[in-house]
Order: structure tokens, then C-alpha cells, then sequence
């Protein structure tokens, strides 16, 4: 099938698209997740989910926390911040990139300032 | 053994539409006793406990289903997301709003092309005006929207100003995919395969489209694979991560594998798990242990997965060969003289048209 839900004639989960470039979170942007993601606990899989009309991203613990801090009030340091508070080891870097490969997909929007 | 991600669910394959690249299975009217609101709120439960997470609502044209609010508030309760894949014939705003409360999350509207005579030629039905209102409504109450085009010989040269369309009603989304060749696209696909030339020009389009949008709106294009050295990765593998059921009550690892030679499996004697995990249709094609050379050896094969069994059965009459599209498949000659015959029948001929289109009828109760 195409990879994708509506790929096409044939209606099946959706095909795999390069990312395009769009806004990076930078340590003063406010990530949120796009309005056509939901983010959920997979009680099936006991893990947290994000969904979108023809992706599911399974994520880990770490992921999981980051995105439920999307709420395009705290900035990305905040969130870091925020993190440092519940977990040992935070890298920045890494949460930055995190959230830098979902903005490319557009499951999280940047909002700036 | 993978639970499956998304339930696509071909709620009827009744549809106002008669696009002549639909992919419904020819036999139309073997699929009228379709499973009642019970029966699908049932599967849709078994669905959830399996692992779905993902509903795609499609047909046919799901509207026509009266209980489709019923279908998609049952879903949302049991914490899926829902997607509506529809013509928009019939997503009237009263509809639309019962959808809204109903909890569906996003909507997917098919236009045939970038403008009416084209679009409405091409759906067997005065529709585009009417695509164009319900696309406004769907962005009006909130929704995302993302708009399907199958494009092919008669609109690929219109890409640029499809796009323009898209952008101008604020679609979030737009999937461009190229048409693949079942059920009535594999009828008409002596007029549906376009040019090489037709290709490179719209690909060009595209990849300047994405520059310029961005940010704004996600372009999927989806190659055309006669066109493609490699196959398409059938379903992200067979009964690894998806499931169709089609109206009927039928379960098939792909909404193409209608017409395969193997025992069906249906939710009116089975429940969906035992389905998923035991049944021959399920088994047949799942992992990599059935396949022959050249896919056996091959470092692909996690990859695309030998290509599409519908589309070797289709070509060669054995589903568990090379999917023809392949280069390396010995069956390859008979894609690449598709390609041939289509790039010289254009030549030749000339004709703005090509071969006649045979519409997708409307399937008759028996």
C-alpha cells in the first residue's frame, strides 16, 4: 500500500515525506504541538503516543515529558528547566533536537518571543 | 508478533463519485451486505485491545453511512485518533458539526483537479463546487485539512496550479500521489500512465512548492512506482503494522488484497485478534521467510518488504514473487513495456486524451 492513510486511490497509511525546513525551536521559543497531533498513553502499548493523521510516534519517557511541557507558554529553556527538576541528566542539545526533528515533521509549531 | 497501528476502515463502497482510478475491487456488487453499526462499534473495540491507534474512514464514501457519527464518537471514546477520508459529497454543515461533536479529528478531502470541467469530467459528476464549499466548512469549524489528489495522465500537468488551489483554501496538508494500479486503475491504466516528461516536470514542481511553503503546508508526493528503480515497502510489511476491513466484514493486510488467492477472514466468524495474529491471510506474506530470490538475499528486504504482493499476483499470477517494479525482478520487462508503450503511445498518437476512461460504476445489492 502507499505508506499513508489517504496516499492516493488506494487509501492506506501514508508514505514517508523528507522533511522540510521549517522553524527550529531556539532556547527562547515557545514549542506547542500542532493542532492535528494528539498526544496520548497507549494503555495497549503502556507507552505514550503521538499521533497524527498518518504517522504514531512511540515515544520513551524522556519524550513523553518534553511534549506534555509544549504548551506554547514555556520556552525551550523552560522546559529544560523544568526537566532538570524531575530527572538527573538533562542535555540541552538533545531536547533541542528532539524538538528540532518534530518541528521539521510539523507535529510541533514554534512560536517565538 | 508487531500489533498493528491503524484500522482502515471501507465503511461502503457505495460512492457519488466514478473516478476511473478508484482502487474498490472490480466485483462491486459482492460487497452490498455491509456490517451493521454494531458489528463495527464491535470491531472497533477489538480494534483498540489489539493496539490500533489510528482509524481511517474511507470507502467507497463513508458519508453515506447514516451511522457515521455514531462510528466516530464510539471511536474517539475509545481514545483513537480519526481521520475522514471522503469526496465531501454530502458533508453538508449540519453533518459536518455532528462529525465535529461526534470527535473526529481531521478531514481529507479528494479533488480530481484544479478547476471544474477538469474535476468533474474526471469524478463522473457535477462535484468540484461543492469539494470547494465543504473544504471551506472543514477549515471554518477548526479542523485540519488535508486535500487528496491521484494524479496521472489527464491532471499531472496541472500540478502547479492544484498546489495553488490548496494554498489558496488554506490546506494544511496535501497528498499528491501518483496513481497506483488496482480495481478500476488497473482497468484504465492503459489511460492513466503518464509520460516520463509529465513526471519530470510535475517533480520539479513539487520540490519548488515545498521550498516556497514551507512552514506553511506539508506536500506528500507520492512517486509513481512503474516509474521507480525499487517498490513500494507493501504496508510497512504484511500484517505488521496496518489493517483493512472492508464493508463487507472482510480483514485483509491491504485494501487491495481483495482478489489474492487466499482464505478470506472475516469479523462476522472471527474476532480481530485472532485475525491479526492467526489467520492464513495474515500469515501468508508476514516477515521474510516466504521469499524467493532475488528478495531472499537481497538488503532490502526489511526495506520494501519484496514490493507489493497485489501488484505481483496482478503481473506475474504468483503473489510471492519480486513485485515486477522492481529492476532486479526477473517479471520486470512487463513493467518497463508499460512504461514503453505509454511514453510511445503519447508520441505517436498525440491524442489529448489517450484511451477512453471507464468510470467506476455503483455497486448494485444482489
Amino acid at each position: 500500500m502507499p505508506a499513508g492513510s489517504g496516499a492516493g486511490n488506494v487509501c492506506r497509511p501514508g508514505p514517508v515525506t523528507p522533511p522540510s525546513p521549517a522553524s527550529r525551536p531556539w532556547p527562547a521559543s515557545r514549542p506547542r504541538l500542532a493542532p492535528h497531533v494528539r498526544l496520548t498513553f497507549d494503555r495497549t502499548r503502556e507507552r505514550h503516543v503521538l499521533l497524527t493523521p498518518e504517522t504514531v510516534t512511540v515515544l520513551n519517557g524522556t519524550g513523553a515529558a518534553i511534549l506534555g511541557l509544549c504548551d506554547g507558554e514555556r520556552t525551550v529553556a523552560g522546559i529544560v528547566a523544568e526537566l532538570r527538576g524531575r530527572y538527573d541528566r538533562v542535555d540541552e542539545e538533545e531536547v533541542r533536537l528532539f524538538l528540532t526533528r518534530l518541528a521539521d515533521s510539523r507535529c510541533v509549531e514554534v512560536g517565538h518571543g | 508478533m508487531d500489533r498493528p497501528f491503524a484500522l482502515l476502515a471501507e465503511l461502503t463502497y457505495r460512492c457519488p463519485l466514478h473516478c476511473p482510478y478508484c482502487s474498490n475491487p472490480l466485483n462491486l456488487d459482492g460487497y452490498t451486505d455491509e456490517l451493521t453499526t454494531g458489528e463495527w462499534l464491535r470491531v472497533l473495540a477489538e480494534g483498540r485491545d489489539l493496539g490500533v491507534l489510528q482509524l481511517h474512514l474511507s470507502g467507497g464514501e463513508p458519508l453515506l453511512r447514516r451511522d457515521l457519527a455514531e462510528i466516530v464518537s464510539a471511536a474517539s471514546g475509545l481514545g483513537l485518533y480519526t481521520n475522514l477520508i471522503t469526496s465531501a459529497l454530502g458533508l453538508s454543515a449540519r453533518r459536518a458539526g455532528q462529525l465535529r461533536d461526534a470527535g473526529l479529528d481531521h478531514v481529507q478531502i479528494s479533488v480530481q483537479a484544479d478547476e471544474a470541467v477538469l474535476s468533474d469530467r474526471l469524478a463522473g459528476t457535477p462535484s468540484f463546487e461543492r469539494k470547494l464549499a465543504a473544504a471551506r466548512l472543514v477549515k471554518k469549524l477548526g479542523w485540519p485539512l488535508t486535500l487528496n489528489v491521484v494524479l496521472h495522465r489527464h491532471n499531472l500537468d496541472r500540478i502547479e496550479a492544484i498546489l495553488g488551489l490548496a494554498e489558496s483554501l488554506g490546506a494544511d496538508r496535501i497528498e499528491l500521489a501518483n496513481t497506483q494500479y488496482y480495481g478500476w486503475a488497473w482497468r484504465n491504466r492503459g489511460a492513466l500512465l503518464p509520460r516520463r516528461d509529465q513526471l519530470d516536470r510535475a517533480e520539479a514542481v513539487v520540490r519548488a512548492a515545498r521550498d516556497r511553503l514551507a512552514g506553511r503546508m506539508e506536500i506528500i508526493y507520492v512517486l509513481p512506482d512503474y516509474y521507480g528503480r525499487y517498490p513500494k515497502p507493501c504496508m510497512g510489511g504484511w500484517g505488521r503494522r496496518a489493517l483493512t476491513v472492508a464493508p463487507n466484514g472482510d480483514v485483509l493486510p491491504c485494501p487491495t488484497a481483495h482478489d489474492l488467492p487466499l482464505p478470506r477472514a472475516s469479523v462476522r466468524e472471527h474476532s480481530v485478534d485472532w485475525i491479526w495474529t492467526s489467520s492464513a491471510v495474515f500469515q501468508r506474506f508476514r516477515g521474510t521467510d516466504w521469499m524467493a530470490e532475488p528478495c531472499r538475499s537481497c538488503d532490502r528486504r526489511e526495506t520494501d518488504f519484496g514490493g507489493c504482493r497485489c501488484q505481483a499476483f496482478q503481473l506475474t499470477g504468483d503473489a510471492a514473487r519480486t513485485d515486477p517494479v522492481c529492476h532486479l525482478s526477473p517479471d520486470h520487462a512487463i513493467v518497463a513495456g508499460a512504461v514503453r508503450a505509454a511514453n510511445e503511445a503519447a508520441e505517436t498518437e498525440r491524442l489529448p486524451q489517450g484511451p477512453a476512461l471507464v468510470p467506476r460504476p455503483q455497486p448494485r445489492p444482489g
